[in-house]
């Protein structure tokens, strides 16, 4: 029944679609989890659902209590619906030249937000987010990349939901951002079915993006644990952007950014399968859709201009 | 033909300012010193003491992280990409938020 008390309640249950046209035969098929249709449009709002529940039973968080969270994406706006359905007060902390759109969505949801000086980017975001926290020890940080609530989220609800609509699964694969999807789903999916393979697709920004980051200062998620992983691709801008249009132009479905890397490592996957004449299941996770990123520019002219509109930025 | 391979911003110091350079061996471990022997000192800054990946350091052949085609002993064949880069799984907002909560 796909009748709900809340919106709340509406979280979660997102179809599995086939794809048809891009599909290399009858036998190896591709399946899109479309995690675009949550309350807020994003796989962040079984995030934010599942950490707000836990810290509320943990007793970390009370009615009226303020949560303080650098974010500016879906995450951010994820927990600005979950907060005010909740009785809490949300404080996003995000850089000043974040997009309008993305400002004005929180704020309709009641959200209040901090800014920190571009120049600083998220650097100084989190740093800012960390001081104001430090004066109000009574404030609640829910850090999502060391939260494992957000990995717990897609083992009790997106892994279960997967198996049920496709018990005949061969590959799981999705984006590697804060790990949480692929932790949660890896593991129960490695629990259910055997020689089951959990692939990873990591967005390789451009080059600005990287800039003269330290070897020795590089960050990997407290939730990532690389056994649960099978294989890991990185996954270039052109070749997301490649995949995101043609994910709009063949199936017609409409996409953010990292659906498209996501996607690219799936046909790998889906193509090494055909080739060695085995059939397959592969289904990818597909975060959220475009809307939010239609303002970069990148879903129209050529590839070489999309490629450099998104040049430098965080795409995924 | 051999192996190219993709050299990040940070240790373009190694490599005269060069983006790509080009290096041979039949495997990553291989590759690497043979980089190291005409860019003096990269092979240091991406291996630990003990002669492991650096933890911040993530290697791709043809885009697919070598830590799981075997690390230091994935194959390498002629013609194949290979490119380093830092780790920064989670994007840069995850990278700069362990950065600053761990100060």
């Amino acid at each position: 029944m796909a009748r709900y008390e809340s919106v709340l309640e509406a979280c979660g249950n997102t179809p599995l679609v086939g794809l048809p046209r891009l599909s290399p035969s009858p036998e190896v098929r591709l399946w899109a989890k479309l995690e675009d249709r949550n309350p807020t449009g994003s796989v962040k709002d079984r995030v934010a659902l599942w950490m707000v529940k836990a810290a509320e039973e943990a007793g970390r968080l009370r009615a009226g209590d303020t949560i303080i969270e650098p974010t500016s994406g879906n995450t951010g706006i994820a927990l600005a619906m979950v907060a005010k359905l909740r009785g809490y007060r949300l404080v996003c902390v995000m850089p000043e030249n974040v997009s309008a759109e993305r400002t004005t969505l929180l704020r309709m949801y009641g959200a209040e937000i901090i800014f920190s000086e571009a120049a600083g980017g998220s650097n100084r975001a989190v740093a800012v987010a960390k001081e104001i926290a430090a004066e109000h020890p009574d404030w609640v940080m829910l850090y999502q990349y060391g939260n494992e609530a957000n990995a717990r989220a897609h083992y009790e609800s997106t892994g279960p939901e997967i198996l049920r609509d496709l018990p005949t699964i061969t590959h799981f694969v999705a984006g590697l951002g804060t790990t949480g999807t692929l932790m949660g789903v890896g593991r129960y999916l490695r629990e259910k079915v055997e020689d089951i393979e959990i692939i990873a697709a990591e967005p390789r920004y451009g080059e600005l993006v990287y800039g003269l980051r330290n070897l020795d200062e590089g960050y990997v998620p407290e939730l990532y644990d690389a056994k649960v992983l099978t294989r890991r691709f990185s996954v270039g801008t052109r070749d997301s952007v490649l995949r995101t249009r043609q994910l709009v132009e063949v199936e017609g479905m409409f996409v953010g950014f990292s659906a498209g890397a996501v996607l690219h490592a799936a046909l790998a996957v889906a193509h090494q399968a055909l080739k060695a004449g085995k059939r397959a299941d592969v289904v990818f996770l597909v975060a959220d859709g475009g809307w939010k990123y239609l303002s970069t520019g990148a879903y129209g002219g050529t590839l070489a201009d999309a490629e450099s509109a998104l040049d430098g930025q965080l795409w995924a | 033909m051999a192996i190219e391979v993709r050299i990040p911003t940070i240790l373009r110091t190694y490599t005269g300012g060069a983006k790509t350079v080009e290096g041979a061996g039949d495997t990553i471990a291989d590759l690497l010193s043979d980089l190291d022997s005409r860019h003096s000192g990269i092979k240091a800054r991406l291996l630990t003491p003990e002669g492991g990946l650096h933890r911040f350091v993530n290697v791709y052949v043809n885009d697919e992280d070598v830590r799981f085609l075997g690390a230091l002993d994935a194959k390498l064949n002629d013609g194949d990409s290979v490119t380093i880069l830092p780790a920064v799984a989670g994007g840069a907002f995850a990278f700069a938020a362990a950065h600053a909560l761990r100060g």
